[in-house]
C-alpha cells in the first residue's frame, strides 16, 4: 500500500515537469511584437491595398476595414461572396482592400500584417477569407498566432517564409500608413466604403445596395467608341 | 477492490495534469498548445470552449481532483469495505465522462476539429468510468479478521 503512494507521488512529480516543460516551451511563436505592436512610423511604400477584379471597371469600391472587427467579418461572410460574384467577376467592379486596424483592438495589426504575409505570396485574399470566416479568434482575446500559422497552411502559404515575414514585421509602417491615410479620408468605424473615391454614406453596406449604385454609375457613364 | 481504486487514482493523476495544462493555457499562461496539428487552437478558440464562464478545461481539473481524492479516501482500509466509495467513484466517473461525450460530439460533429489533449482526456474519463463500473460489480475487501 504504501509503495502505491510512493509510485503516486513520483508519477505527480513526473508529470507536475512534464506540464511545466510543456507551458515553458511554448510551441515556440507568440505573436511578435514586430508584426503585433504599434509600429514606429507609418511609411508610404506606394501601396495603396491588395484589389479584386477588372483594373478597367468604372467602378472602384474601397473598403478600410479591420481583421478583428466584428462587422467586417459579417460583411465578409455574408455579402462579399454576393458581391465577387454579381460585381466583381462581371466585371463591374473593382474592389479594393485597405487596411485600418483599430487601435483598441488586440491583434488587429498582427492579423492585418498575417493578411500582408500572404500577399507577399500571391494569397491576400485566401488568408482574408481564412480569418473572417473563422473569426472566432477575435472573441477570445487570446494570441491568436499558432491558429493564424493554421490559416496561413489553409491559404496555401509556406510557412518558413510566413514566419519571417511575422517575425520581421517589415509590413507594420505599411498597416500604419494605410490606417493613416483612412483617417485622413474620414475613415470614422470599420467597415467604412468609398465608391469611386466618393464616402459611402447609406444605411446599409449590402451586396444589393453596391449593385445598385455600380449599375447607376455604369448606366451613367458614356460608352467608348 | 484495491487494484480497481488504485487503477483509477492513477489515471485521475493523469487526468489532472492533462486538465491542468488546458486550464493553465486557457488562462494564458505559456505559449500556443503542442498540439502537432491546428486542432488545439480552433477547439480551444471555439465559443464552447468556455462553459458557465469558465475555460472547459477548469471544470477537468475539478473532477479528475474530485475522483482522485476519493479514490484514495476509498483506499484507507477502513474504507475498503465499504461499497458506497465505489458507488461515489462510478457517479463522479458517470458525470464526467456524459460531458467527455458531449464535448467529444462538438468536436466532431459542430467544431470540426480535434484536440488531441481533449482526446487523451477523453480516454482517461472513459478507462476510469469503466474501471469504476467494474468496482461497482465486484465484491467488497474483507478487511476483518477471520477467526
Amino acid at each position: 500500500m504504501n509503495r502505491f503512494y510512493v509510485v503516486l507521488g513520483i508519477l505527480a512529480v513526473v508529470l507536475g515537469l512534464m506540464v511545466f516543460v510543456l507551458l515553458r516551451d511554448g510551441g515556440g511563436g507568440g505573436a511578435s511584437l514586430a508584426a503585433a505592436g504599434p509600429p514606429p512610423t507609418a511609411t508610404d511604400d506606394g501601396f495603396r491595398g491588395y484589389t479584386l477584379g477588372d483594373s478597367a471597371a468604372k467602378v472602384e469600391i474601397t473598403e478600410y476595414s479591420d481583421f478583428e472587427c466584428p462587422f467586417c467579418a459579417r460583411f465578409a461572410t455574408i455579402q462579399m461572396p454576393t458581391i465577387r460574384e454579381q460585381l466583381i467577376n462581371t466585371g463591374k467592379v473593382r474592389w479594393r482592400y485597405r487596411e485600418f486596424p483599430i487601435p483598441g483592438h488586440q491583434y488587429g495589426r498582427f492579423a492585418a500584417h498575417a493578411a500582408q504575409c500572404a500577399g507577399e505570396q500571391g494569397k491576400f485574399w485566401e488568408m482574408h477569407d481564412q480569418l473572417f470566416f473563422n473569426h472566432s479568434w477575435a472573441q477570445t482575446g487570446r494570441d491568436p498566432s499558432k491558429l493564424f500559422r493554421t490559416f496561413a497552411t489553409a491559404a496555401g502559404l509556406d510557412l518558413t517564409r510566413y514566419d519571417e515575414c511575422m517575425k520581421s514585421g517589415r509590413y507594420a509602417a505599411r498597416i500604419e500608413f494605410s490606417r493613416q491615410e483612412g483617417l485622413s479620408v474620414l475613415v470614422d468605424g470599420t467597415p467604412t466604403f468609398y465608391v469611386n473615391g466618393k464616402k459611402f454614406t447609406g444605411p446599409s453596406a449590402t451586396s444589393d445596395v453596391f449593385k445598385a449604385i455600380a449599375d447607376s454609375i455604369i448606366a451613367s457613364t458614356p460608352r467608348r467608341r | 477492490m484495491i487494484r480497481y481504486r488504485q487503477t483509477i487514482a492513477v489515471l485521475a493523476l493523469v487526468g489532472v495534469f492533462v486538465a491542468l495544462y488546458l486550464w493553465l493555457h486557457a488562462l494564458g499562461i505559456g505559449g500556443p498548445l503542442k498540439c502537432g496539428t491546428g486542432g488545439c487552437d480552433t477547439v480551444q478558440t471555439s465559443r464552447w470552449a468556455v462553459f458557465l464562464g469558465m475555460p472547459v478545461a477548469f471544470y477537468g481539473v475539478v473532477g479528475y481532483v474530485l475522483i482522485l481524492v476519493t479514490a484514495i479516501a476509498g483506499l484507507r482500509p477502513a474504507a475498503l469495505a465499504q461499497r458506497q466509495w465505489s458507488v461515489l467513484l462510478a457517479a463522479l466517473a458517470s458525470v464526467g465522462f456524459l460531458f467527455t461525450v458531449y464535448l467529444t460530439y462538438l468536436e466532431l460533429f459542430v467544431i470540426h476539429a480535434i484536440c488531441r489533449w481533449c482526446v487523451a482526456s477523453a480516454v482517461i474519463i472513459s478507462a476510469i468510468w469503466a474501471v469504476s463500473l467494474l468496482a461497482l460489480r465486484s465484491p467488497a475487501t474483507r478487511t476483518d479478521p477471520v477467526a
